[in-house]
């Protein structure tokens, strides 16, 4: 399995530098550096619009950036196509559900596991005599907790049921780069606390960039922290860090008791 | 080709890219407004042609028969959306497809009871028969200038309606927001039948224009719409200048495409290709910017 | 429930179907073969429309090149053989589908619709404007292909009950083709595009090349259903690439139901009676055509077979991907 590899490697897995998108004449994301290493959780946090979901399609190229570029293991893969990213190991979630309603949990979680096929151009055998595949999307489906409802149509689970499909299927396609974009938005408490110690076993063997605005979770799962306010990035480093930072108590937690 | 021949083709190639337009801009505003797509616009540039010379036989005048016309496509225009179109602006791209192709057939069928499926032509009023002289070498029907010179005030004042107006400032809000624009207290059913009315009359009146200086034939309509597409295909949808610049655009590239052939079929070029001209140009414009020619890149 | 009366119906469906030729009359084993033919097209096109979400307004090309091929391939003086002849019409079809489909796939939605039908109609002006293939007249073909296993004749295509048992033949085995191609991998991947291309791509997914290869998949069935039926009025004309054509056989895969293998079946017969039924009461059937597309269009959007679906009769459960939602099952 790469995995293993993956974990020997030390490097900074997902690295930006001085990444930048503007729309017309707003920076949504203003010259943000900043590096993910594999085995670690690195959160961004910031108010709404401070361009933390432009900052994920950034890196997970469904927007391509204005300026700056992106390193995957050192390797530029600024301007790839969102396929070329997700095949080099880059597996996203999205904050607004992007599921496949029609489809059952097992299928949603199936066509993504199918992604890591060398190719799907296969036309004559059934999509469900491909063990590896079923393997890989029932082990997505049990590990974000949903195993007993694995064949219920997708569009007639709960809100916070179909949060979780979004995350099995990110996994289904086993990543080494995890980008969750506020996987715990509309979650109730129990599913919540199930996915975050789902994320903290995943940590040990990924490197997982979380946009979040519980903050309690990200308190407890970030080793790095970074503050995003108005696309640019306020304060980087450890939680203790940000938590004393002056400037953050100011500019973020100030604006955010607002909301 | 001589400078003169150049000349005349230069101004016929301008000409038919204006008719294009008046229909092509019908087409594109209601799909940029109330998002449909009307396969049966090709129908009204052939109903306007065959008003023009059922008309003009019967009221005895082209002069009378072109506002009897106008009244008679905007009328025809109020009644299909009250029928038919309103039904559609929540539905899918297939289900518009389906019903306005549909709509095709019943015009071209109502076409060949009312009128019949001969091919007619339409004689050119006697106020603007003849031609002028526009250089020593060069003269020019005056029909044809005539109807240039109409189109590019149609299209003026098109411009003039959407920027200026309040009408068109609802246009333009009923274009991106069909809720924001009812609570603002716009009644929204009224907007989107003068706008698809609008765009009948629009493609009706191209047809009665264009009736004289072409001839009058069962397959025109399906015939313009699909270069419409095209036009509206490079020049981006919703968009009425872009559909102008697209318009002119494929005008000139049909007009020289067959002129350029002509010379070069010496060369045993099939003289009859020349009509593919436009397709070609639609290829090469969806190898270099899918997106269309004449829109602003997102990236 | 409804999976067994399914059942029962495609049975006797299919044995109506193999003994039709020993009961019914010349006129109308020909005309059932016609029907079938058309099936098969409606069938490739819902590959596109049903299956992977592309509106093509332009699928009759394939179907008329196809005739096309095989009128300028057969000699005037004999007859050509019916595998090479065959062989060549299909690859012809996907070879123009592949294309074709590299241009239009670039677009999406609306664009796709108009460029779709934008190149079909470019063809047809070709066939039309020049003298490659007799212009707006068409083209005969003298010689009917034939069918040879080694030496042996099993198949007379000049009688009509001979032909009617390989277009059936050839229409069972495209069913069964596209059964099977729906349930693999590549069938998994054009329905996830029908539903969100876009999480498809963030998948990993080039979903370009699977529209792609389903494009030149359906216009070689295309191909097939328009080689068929060139042999069987032994002419062949522009209208074969018409969009009248186009607009007809979407009408009958809107008709019988998207994305069930059943619906363009359902959809091509509704269709062809109509038109029979209509074409005797007037010369201008086509009006009545186009008012039963409007009442379809404003009443029935989910076809016949959303009609069924209502009185669970659901030709869907005949084992498609998709499956019926929990409640029905109830």
């Amino acid at each position: 399995m790469p995995m293993s590899d993956a974990m020997t490697n030390s490097g900074n897995t997902l690295e930006t530098r001085a990444l930048s998108r503007h729309f017309g004449g707003l920076s949504a994301v203003d010259r943000v550096s900043l590096k993910c290493r594999m085995g670690t959780v690195h959160a961004v946090i910031g108010p709404n619009g401070a361009g933390k979901s432009t900052l994920v399609n950034l890196l997970s190229s469904d927007l391509q950036p204005s300026e700056g570029q992106v390193f995957l293991d050192g390797d530029d893969i600024t301007g790839l196509a969102p396929p070329q990213v997700s095949l080099l190991g880059v597996g996203r979630s999205y904050q607004k559900t992007n599921i496949f309603l029609p489809f059952t949990v097992f299928e949603n979680c199936r066509i993504a596991a199918q992604s890591r096929l060398a190719t799907s151009m296969r036309f004559f055998r059934t999509a469900h005599s491909y063990r590896s595949v079923s393997d890989a999307a029932m082990r997505a489906v049990e590990q974000v907790g949903l195993a007993d409802r694995a064949d219920e149509q997708v569009d007639s689970l709960s809100h916070g049921e179909q949060r979780q499909v979004e995350i099995a299927m990110t996994l289904a396609t086993n990543p080494r780069v995890l980008l969750l974009d506020e996987p715990l938005a509309g979650m109730g408490a129990e599913e919540s606390s199930q996915i975050i110690d789902l994320l903290r076993s995943l940590a040990s063997n990924h490197a997982i960039l979380l946009v979040e605005h519980d903050m309690d979770a990200v308190f407890s799962l970030a080793d790095t922290l970074t503050v995003m306010v108005n696309g640019a990035v306020l304060e980087s480093g450890s939680p203790d860090i940000v938590r004393a930072s002056r400037a953050v108590q100011v500019a973020y937690l100030g604006e955010h008791g607002h909301e | 080709m001589d400078t003169y021949t150049f000349l005349i083709q230069l101004l016929n190639g301008i000409q038919y890219g204006l008719l294009l337009f008046l229909v092509a801009s019908g087409l594109t505003l209601i799909f940029g407004i109330m998002g449909v797509i009307n396969l049966s616009h090709g129908s009204f540039y052939m109903v306007g042609a065959y008003l023009a010379w059922s008309l003009s036989q019967h009221l005895g005048s082209f002069w009378i028969a072109l506002p009897t016309g106008i009244v008679l496509s905007v009328a025809l225009g109020m009644l299909l959306e009250w029928l038919f179109i309103k039904h559609l602006y929540r539905r899918d791209h297939l289900q518009q497809v389906l019903l306005t192709y549909g709509l095709i057939l019943i015009f071209s069928e109502l076409r060949s009871i009312l009128w019949g499926d001969d091919v007619h032509s339409v004689a050119v009023p006697a106020l603007l028969a003849g031609s002028i002289p526009l250089t020593e070498m060069l003269s020019y029907p005056v029909y044809r200038l005539w109807l240039s010179l109409v189109c590019v005030i149609l299209a003026g004042l098109m411009y003039y309606l959407i920027q200026h107006t309040k009408l068109g400032m609802m246009i333009r809000a009923g274009a991106s927001n069909r809720e924001m624009t009812q609570s603002l207290g716009i009644n929204i059913d009224v907007l989107y039948r003068s706008v698809f009315a609008l765009g009948v009359a629009l493609a009706a009146f191209a047809g009665m224009i264009a009736a004289p200086v072409s001839s009058v034939f069962p397959g025109m309509g399906n015939q313009v719409l699909i270069v419409c597409f095209v036009v509206v295909v490079i020049g981006g949808i919703g968009s009425v200048k872009g559909a102008m610049a697209a318009a002119l655009l494929i005008g000139l590239v049909d007009t020289f495409g067959k002129v350029v052939e002509v010379e070069i079929g010496g060369l045993r070029i099939l003289p009859e290709l020349a009509g593919m001209s436009i397709y070609v140009f639609m290829a090469i414009v969806l190898l270099w910017r899918p997106e269309g020619l004449l829109v602003r890149r997102q990236h | 429930m409804s999976k067994r009366l399914l059942i029962i119906g495609l049975s006797i469906g299919a044995v109506l179907l193999v003994a039709f030729p020993l009961i019914g009359d010349r006129f109308y084993i020909q005309f059932v073969t016609r029907i079938l033919i058309m099936a098969m097209f409606a069938g490739s096109l819902n590959l596109l429309v049903g299956y992977t979400g592309l509106v093509s307004l332009g699928h009759a090309a394939f179907f008329g090149i196809a005739g096309y091929i095989l009128a300028l391939y057969a000699p005037e003086t004999h007859a050509a053989g019916f595998w090479s002849s065959l062989l060549l019409s299909v690859s012809g079809a996907a070879v123009m589908a592949l294309i074709i489909g590299a241009l239009v796939l670039r677009t999406s939605g609306i664009f796709f619709i108009m460029v779709t039908l934008a190149f079909a109609e470019m063809l047809f002006f070709v066939f039309h404007d020049t003298a490659i293939a007799g212009g707006s007249d068409g083209i005969y073909i003298h010689e009917r292909p034939v069918l040879m296993i080694g030496s042996w004749q099993p198949l007379n295509f000049a009688n009509p009950s001979h032909f009617y048992y390989l277009v059936l033949v050839f229409s069972i085995g495209v069913i069964l083709f596209m059964r099977t191609v729906l349930r693999s991998p590549f069938g998994q991947v054009i329905a996830g595009i029908r539903v969100n291309e876009h999480r498809m791509r963030a998948l990993g997914f080039h979903t370009f090349r699977y529209k792609l290869v389903c494009f030149v998949i359906a216009g070689a069935i295309a191909g097939l259903a328009g080689y068929l039926a060139a042999v069987q009025f032994g002419v062949v004309n522009p209208e074969m690439l018409g969009w009248h054509l186009s607009g007809s056989v979407l009408m009958m895969v809107i008709l019988g139901g998207m994305g069930t293998l059943a619906g363009p079946v359902l959809g091509a017969f509704s269709m062809m009676f109509l038109e029979e039924i209509f074409q005797a009461l007037t010369k201008h059937w086509q009006l009545l055509i186009g008012a039963v597309i409007v009442l379809v269009a404003l009443f029935l959007p989910r076809g016949l077979a959303g009609l069924l679906a209502k009185f669970n009769i659901s030709p869907a459960a005949a084992g498609q991907s998709r499956r019926a939602p929990p409640h029905a099952d109830v």
